[in-house]
C-alpha cells in the first residue's frame, strides 16, 4: 500500500483501467498536452498516445455528446470537465441523451461513461465557480453519482464507474486534489452505492460526503472531548444511496446530522432526512438536522466566503443541538 | 391552541377529587410540570401538574370544589389567547361567567360554536364518560394533550409497557426522550428473570377449605395465632445502642419488630402471599406495610423490599413515610402493594389486640405493649419486658401450622437480636 495524493490515486485508477481495457479513453480540455488542468492525467498521452487521450476545444456540450456517441457504440469513454461549473454547457447531453438512452431503446443501447472532473466551491473563484452540483444530478434517473472524499475512495470508486455499464457523474473535491492517505495497489475496487462508516461512534451520526468528511471528522474529534461519541458515514455514492449503511447508524444511535457542501434547497442532505424519517422514524429521539452552504450565490469576498461554508465548528453545533446539549 | 386541564386520576381508585387550592393564578405564566394545584383524593392530597407550558388562561373551578375525574377544571394556553366555550355543567361558577361576558372570550366562543371544534368537544367528553374503571383513570391524562415524545421513546415505552404520561421529559419542551426512559425503573409485566412472584393455581383441597370457610366466617375466613414474646434482650438492644451511638441513632421497638417480621417471612414464603381469588400468589419479593393512624383514619405505607433494607434503613425509612402519611403526602405507590401488614399499638399501652387483614395480603402482625410481667426463667419467677402479637391469618392461604412455624420464626428472632443487626 503507497501513501497517494487524491490526484496521483485518480490518476493510478485511470491508467490500470486504461491498461486493463483497451475500449477506455480519457477525453477533455488540457487533458493530453498539458496532463490535465489539476494533473489528474499526468503521463497517460505519452503513456496511451493521442487516440486514448484526447485533448478538445473549449466546447464542453460537443466533446460530451462525441462521448456519449462514443460510449453507444461500445467505447468505456472518460470525459473530464475541467470544473463541473462548466459541465453546466453539456448538461443538456449529460440528461437528455446518457441518461435516459437505456430508457427510451427500451434497454437495447447502454451509455458505459464516465463524467468526472472537480466539484465544489476552492478559495475565492466567485460565484459562478464555486457550486456543488451533486444534488441536481442525483435527481436524475439513470443517473449514479459519485464522491470520493479520500485518495482510497477515489481510486476504488473511478475503477468501479469506469467499468459500470450506466453513465456516472463522478464529481472530485477541488480541494481534495492534494490530500495524502494510503491507497491499495493494484485491484482495489469500491463498489458503487456503499457508504462508508469513517469513524464509528454511539451517540449521533454524522452523514458526509466529499468535501464535508474532512470537518465532519474534525468536529467528531471535537465532541469527542466533550464527551460525545459521534459516528462519521461518508455516503460516497449519492445515487444509489445506502439505505441499509444510513438506517443501522441511525438505529444505533437515534440523532442525526446531515453535512452537505451545496445549498439547502432540494439538497442531498433534504433526502437523507426523507429517508430515514420515512424507513427510521420509530428510531428517531431528535429532529434531525442539516449543515448545509448558505443559500447565497457564493461571495467573492473571503470572510463572507467562509462564513457560507460548511465547517467544523457548525457541523458540532448542530451535532450538539440534536443531543439537547 | 389552548390545552383544557383536568382533573387527574391521582390515585388507583379515585373517581372525583376536591381541588383543594389553586398554586397558580389566573395570567401566571406556567411550564410544563409546574404545580397548578392541590387535589384531595381519596386517599391523599396530591398534586396537579401542568401538562403544557404557557399561561394559565382561565380557573373554570373555584378551591374547595369537588369534581369527577377528567371533569375540565381549567385551560392553558398562550396570553390572551381564547379558550372555548364551557361544556361541562360542573364548570358553572360567577367569575367565569363574567369573564365570558368581555368581547374577546365572546368571538372565540363564536368561533368554537362553527361545528368542528364545538364536535371535537363532544366526541373526548363522550371517550371519557363512556368508559368504565381504570380505563378512564389512564385515559384520562392522555386526554389533557398529546405527550411529547420522540419515535424512539414511544416505541421503547410500547415495547416496554411504560405509561409516558408518567415519564418526565427533559428534553425540549418537555419531550420525553430515550435517555428519559433509560433512567425510569421500567415496570417489566414479564421480564427475563420473571415476575417477582409466582402464581400458583388452586389444589382441590385449598378450594374447599375456601369454600367451606368462607361459607363460615365471612369473605376472608381469617383464624387468629397469639405468642408472647420476651423482649428482654431486644431492650437491652436498644439501650446499648442508645449509649454507645448517641442521639441520632435509634432503634424502635417497632423497627426490631419489622426487621423480624421481613426475615421471618424470607424463612416463610408461604405466609408473604396474596389471595387472588383462583390462584395465590407468592411474592418473592417482601414488602411490609406499617399502620399508621392519621387525623380521619389510618393508612398503610409500604418498606419495599424490607429483608433487604438494615435496621436502621427500616427505622429511616418508617419515620419518614409516617410522617407523611400523617401529613397526607403518600404517593399512591407508596401505600399500596404490601405482601403482609404489621399494626402496633403498643404506644397506647394495649396489650393485646386483633388487626383486620388487607387484601389481597392473607396476614397481619397485630403488636401489643411491652411491659414486665412476671415470668418463669430457670425455675424461678422474675419480671421481664414482654411483648404479646397475634397474627390474623386467612385461612385459604395459610393454614394453622405454616402461621404458626412463622410465627415463631419472629419470636426467635426478637428474642436474639443481635441476629437482626446482621445485613
Amino acid at each position: 500500500m503507497a501513501t497517494l495524493t487524491y490526484r496521483d490515486a485518480l490518476n493510478q485508477a485511470l491508467r490500470e483501467e486504461m491498461a486493463r481495457d483497451s475500449s477506455v479513453f480519457l477525453m477533455g480540455e488540457e487533458v493530453a498536452e498539458y496532463d490535465g488542468a489539476y494533473k489528474v492525467s499526468r503521463g497517460l498521452l505519452k503513456e496511451f498516445g493521442p487516440k486514448r487521450v484526447v485533448d478538445t476545444p473549449i466546447a464542453e456540450l460537443g466533446f460530451t455528446g462525441i462521448g456519449i456517441g462514443a460510449a453507444m457504440v461500445g467505447l468505456r469513454p472518460v470525459i473530464e470537465m475541467m470544473t463541473w461549473n462548466f459541465a453546466l454547457l453539456a448538461i443538456d447531453q449529460i440528461i437528455n441523451s446518457a441518461a435516459k438512452m437505456r430508457y427510451m431503446s427500451g434497454g437495447q443501447v447502454g451509455v458505459p461513461i464516465v463524467f468526472r472532473g472537480p466539484g465544489g466551491a476552492a478559495l475565492q473563484l466567485g460565484a459562478q465557480h464555486s457550486q456543488a452540483f451533486e444534488s441536481f444530478y442525483a435527481h436524475v434517473p439513470g443517473l449514479k453519482v459519485v464522491t470520493p472524499a479520500t485518495p482510497a475512495d477515489a481510486k476504488g470508486l473511478l475503477k468501479s464507474a469506469i467499468r459500470d455499464d450506466n453513465p456516472v457523474v463522478f464529481i472530485e473535491g477541488e480541494m481534495l486534489y492534494n490530500q495524502k492517505g494510503e491507497v491499495p495497489d493494484g485491484e482495489h475496487l469500491t463498489p458503487l452505492g456503499k457508504a462508508d462508516v469513517k469513524r464509528p461512534g454511539k451517540d449521533v451520526t454524522i452523514v458526509c460526503h466529499s468535501k464535508t468528511v474532512g470537518p465532519a471528522l474534525k468536529a467528531a474529534e471535537q465532541l469527542a472531548a466533550e464527551g460525545v461519541d459521534a459516528e462519521v458515514i461518508d455516503l460516497r455514492t449519492i445515487r444509489p444511496l445506502d439505505t441499509d449503511a444510513l438506517l443501522e447508524s441511525v438505529a444505533k444511535t437515534n440523532r442525526c446530522v446531515v453535512a452537505e457542501e451545496g445549498w439547502p434547497f432540494a439538497g442531498v442532505g433534504a433526502q437523507v432526512v426523507d429517508l430515514i424519517q420515512r424507513e427510521g422514524f420509530d428510531l428517531l429521539d431528535a429532529p434531525i438536522l442539516r449543515v448545509t452552504g448558505a443559500d447565497v450565490p457564493m461571495p467573492y469576498n473571503k470572510h463572507l466566503e467562509r462564513a457560507a461554508k460548511v465547517d467544523a465548528a457548525k457541523i458540532q453545533d448542530a451535532a450538539k443541538k440534536v443531543l439537547y446539549r | 391552541m389552548a390545552t383544557k386541564v383536568v382533573m387527574e386520576a391521582l390515585s388507583p381508585t379515585m373517581e372525583e377529587g376536591r381541588l383543594v387550592e389553586w398554586k397558580k393564578n389566573e395570567g401566571d405564566a406556567i411550564a410544563l410540570g409546574d404545580v397548578l394545584a392541590e387535589v384531595e383524593t381519596d386517599k391523599a392530597v396530591m398534586e396537579l401538574v401542568a401538562r403544557a407550558g404557557g399561561t394559565l388562561l382561565r380557573q373554570t373551578v373555584a378551591a374547595g370544589a369537588t369534581v369527577p375525574v377528567s371533569a375540565e377544571v381549567g385551560w392553558i394556553g398562550e396570553a390572551g389567547e381564547g379558550v372555548p366555550s364551557r361544556t361541562d355543567k360542573t364548570d358553572k361558577t360567577g367569575k367565569t361567567d363574567k369573564t365570558d361576558k368581555t368581547g374577546k372570550t365572546d368571538k372565540t366562543d363564536k368561533t368554537d360554536k362553527t361545528g368542528k371544534t364545538d364536535k371535537t368537544d363532544k366526541t373526548d367528553r363522550t371517550d371519557k364518560t363512556d368508559g368504565r374503571d381504570g380505563a378512564v383513570a389512564r385515559a384520562a391524562p392522555a386526554s389533557v394533550g398529546r405527550v411529547k415524545a420522540s419515535p424512539v421513546a414511544r416505541k421503547m415505552a410500547a415495547e416496554t409497557g411504560v405509561d409516558l404520561t408518567t415519564v418526565a421529559g427533559s428534553g425540549p419542551e418537555g419531550r420525553v426522550i430515550k435517555r428519559d426512559l433509560e433512567s425510569t425503573p421500567i415496570r417489566l409485566p414479564a421480564g427475563p428473570a420473571g415476575p417477582p412472584y409466582t402464581d400458583t393455581p388452586l389444589s382441590q383441597i385449598r378450594k374447599t377449605i375456601a369454600k367451606r370457610l368462607v361459607q363460615s366466617i365471612g369473605p376472608i375466613p381469617t383464624f387468629y395465632l397469639t405468642t408472647e414474646i420476651d423482649m428482654e434482650r431486644a431492650a437491652d438492644l436498644r439501650e446499648q445502642v442508645k449509649a454507645t451511638q448517641g442521639e441520632g441513632v435509634k432503634v424502635s421497638f417497632n423497627d426490631l419488630v419489622v426487621r423480624a417480621v421481613s426475615l421471618a417471612l424470607v424463612q416463610h414464603p408461604a405466609c408473604n402471599a396474596w389471595w387472588q381469588d383462583d390462584k395465590i400468589r407468592y411474592w418473592h419479593e417482601i414488602h411490609v406495610g406499617m399502620a399508621v393512624a392519621v387525623d380521619d383514619g389510618l393508612i398503610t405505607p409500604v418498606i419495599r423490599h424490607a429483608d433487604r433494607k438494615t435496621l436502621f434503613e427500616i427505622g429511616a425509612e418508617s419515620k419518614e413515610l409516617a410522617g407523611r402519611a400523617r401529613e397526607r403526602r403518600l404517593k399512591p405507590e407508596e401505600y399500596t402493594g404490601a405482601t403482609f401488614s404489621i399494626s402496633n399499638l403498643g404506644m397506647f399501652d394495649i396489650e393485646h389486640f386483633t388487626a383486620v387483614i388487607n387484601p389481597p395480603e392473607a396476614g397481619i402482625l397485630a403488636v401489643g405493649s411491652i411491659a414486665p410481667i412476671p415470668a418463669v426463667v430457670d425455675g424461678a419467677v422474675v419480671p421481664r419486658r414482654r411483648m404479646r402479637v397475634t397474627m390474623s391469618c386467612d385461612h385459604r392461604v395459610i393454614d394453622g401450622a405454616t402461621g404458626a412455624r412463622f410465627l415463631s420464626t419472629v419470636k426467635l428472632l426478637l428474642e436474639n437480636p443481635a441476629s437482626l443487626l446482621l445485613p
